[in-house]
């Protein structure tokens, strides 16, 4: 673990795109904020600007018109930053796999702008808070023995 | 001068990606408009592919808050166009998901309202409250939010009788919170001083703009779905439709907030009338050829369903209008003569809902793709790679 990672794993600010999800991953995020769940324990809070990011939190399944701004919120996000994409549709496209205007998922366009991008897949149709609150945990944790 | 001041598409008021353009004079927001499409997946076509049974799955993703209303309406316009009998006990089980769901996203629009103002008490305290409906909802259909329970017919699960026991205490805590709720915001003079007299929507105008939902009741007009063209169980429930003449954003608040209380009344009410007995579907052998349509009352207004049948397995063509679509355009009055301030609680005021509004994009002039062009070209791809030839329609269209 180097000092970049430790940096990352601790107190992760989150940042939350929708590359047209159906609204329902976007609220259990939400969801993770309030008091029942409060991700605020771990030090984690949405914040307003990709600048100000450590974690992309992405849903949906990319539609065309999302794309191009979506890579942009890339070139904007201060480095080193993980993606976290929330949902099956941002993991696999899911049900979305043949529709004409989804063009993702996540993971293909972050490697077709740059293979370093470290993509979290966290699967659900939606994935409950729990289930987002466990995948970010694990993942940051296995990111300490990743040198960034 | 006049300045035009971009929202979105990623803002970090939003949810969901759309743009608003204000344009303002000092203060003055003197026109406002709406670019969307950054949602639009196409859920129209693809349940062109997919079977009577399998629809309701994708509807159901077309909005993830109105996860129950989409799925309803698709089936009540398969069921209008097979003439289909729903069993008693069936329709008893689908009006409870669907007023459990209206609570759910009338307290989660009032939490993000007072996100929106900037009063984020409210916010933790509503979705705090939300919860108790979710827990609910899980315990009945086993889902948080995609309830998976419809299916044209009937219904997919039985629901207990112990489960339904077991839910009566939890709507008696969640009837207190909310109307404690309601009783806060509305005591409270900040709010009243940031909502009363903004964003005033008058009846003419809710009339020809065609608003629908609490937007439109919030305005003195009384349209309801469920009151008008009753569906499911409603004509059998002692409820009433809820009705504000000032037509600014208290009103549509307190519509939400009173709306809710409502739905927990009738929500007991079912779970006192409910047949114990009885099937909960009618397996229909199949759909004849012909169309049907079908109204439901979404917790953000009437969403309209269209299928055509061929007498196949799938549907031909599948319409879907969502509430959101129509209340929109009341920006043009509501927003006109505002402060930039006020602009984002009365853009919020109508609870808009993009992924459900997203059917269908401006296909010419589009810079991006033609996604007509792309849909068409989908199918033929799909033609050439099964070795179907083309369908007399598309010859003609070549022509």
């Amino acid at each position: 673990m180097n000092w970049k990672s430790w940096g990352i794993s601790k107190s992760p600010w989150l940042y939350h795109v929708n590359t047209g999800s159906c609204n329902n991953c976007d609220i259990e995020i939400v969801d993770c904020l309030t008091p029942k769940f409060d991700v605020e324990r771990f030090g984690g809070k949405l914040v307003g600007s990709p600048r100000h990011a450590d974690v992309l939190m992405v849903t949906g399944p990319m539609t065309r018109k999302s794309k191009p701004r979506f890579e942009r919120i890339l070139e904007a996000s201060a480095k080193p930053f993980i993606v976290a994409a929330v949902g099956t549709c941002a993991c696999s496209k899911g049900m979305f796999h043949d529709a004409y205007n989804c063009i993702g998922p996540v993971r293909k366009v972050t490697e077709a702008l740059d293979e370093e991008i470290m993509v979290l897949n966290i699967p659900g149709c939606p994935p409950r808070p729990e289930a987002i609150i466990d995948g970010l945990v694990t993942g940051l944790n296995q990111l300490k023995e990743v040198k960034l | 001068m006049a300045t035009t001041i971009p929202i979105g598409p990623y803002h970090p008021l939003q949810e969901e990606p759309e743009h608003y353009l204000l344009t303002v004079e000092e203060e003055e927001v003197i026109d406002v408009d709406v670019q969307i499409g950054y949602n639009h997946r196409g859920i129209e076509k693809l349940s062109e592919k997919k079977t009577f049974n399998q629809v309701p799955f994708l509807v159901e993703r077309v909005c993830g808050i109105c996860s129950h209303s989409h799925p309803y309406a698709y089936c009540l316009a398969v069921e209008d166009c097979g003439d289909i009998e729903v069993p008693e006990r069936a329709k008893y089980i689908r009006t409870l998901i669907g007023e459990l769901e209206r609570i759910h996203s009338h307290l989660l629009w009032a939490g993000l309202a007072g996100h929106f103002i900037g009063y984020d008490t409210v916010f933790m305290w509503a979705w705090k409250y939300r919860e108790d409906v979710l827990d609910l909802l899980e315990l009945l259909t086993g889902n948080r939010n995609a309830y998976a329970m419809m299916k044209p017919g009937g219904v997919q699960r039985e629901i207990k009788r112990e489960d339904l026991e077991g839910a009566r205490p939890k709507l008696e805590t969640l009837r207190e919170k909310s109307e404690m709720l309601y009783n806060a915001i509305l005591d409270d003079p900040v709010l009243k001083a940031r909502l009363e007299g903004v964003g005033v929507l008058p009846r003419e105008d809710a009339r020809a703009f065609g608003a629908l939902g609490p937007t439109s009741r919030a305005s003195g007009l009384p349209a309801d779905v469920r009151a008008d063209f009753p569906y499911g169980v409603y004509d059998e429930l002692d409820w009433k439709v809820i009705t504000r003449e000032d037509g600014d954003t208290l009103a549509r608040v307190e519509v939400r907030l009173l709306e809710t209380l409502e739905s927990i009344k009738m929500t007991e009410q079912i779970i006192d009338e409910i047949p114990d007995e009885g099937s909960i579907d009618s397996e229909p052998e199949n759909v004849p050829a012909g169309e049907g349509i079908g109204n439901y009352e979404a917790p953000r207004g009437e969403c309209f369903h269209y299928v055509q049948s061929d007498g196949s397995n799938r549907p031909v063509r599948h319409k879907i209008r969502a509430p959101t679509f129509m209340n929109f355009p009341t920006y043009k009055s509501t927003c006109k003569g505002e402060t930039v301030a006020d602009a984002t609680i009365i853009l919020a005021s109508v609870d808009p809902c993009y992924s459900c509004t997203e059917r269908a994009i401006s296909l010419k002039n589009n810079e991006d793709v033609d996604l007509l062009e792309l849909s068409q070209q989908k199918t033929a791809d799909l033609k050439q790679e099964y070795g179907v030839d083309k369908s007399p329609l598309e010859e003609v269209l070549d022509e």
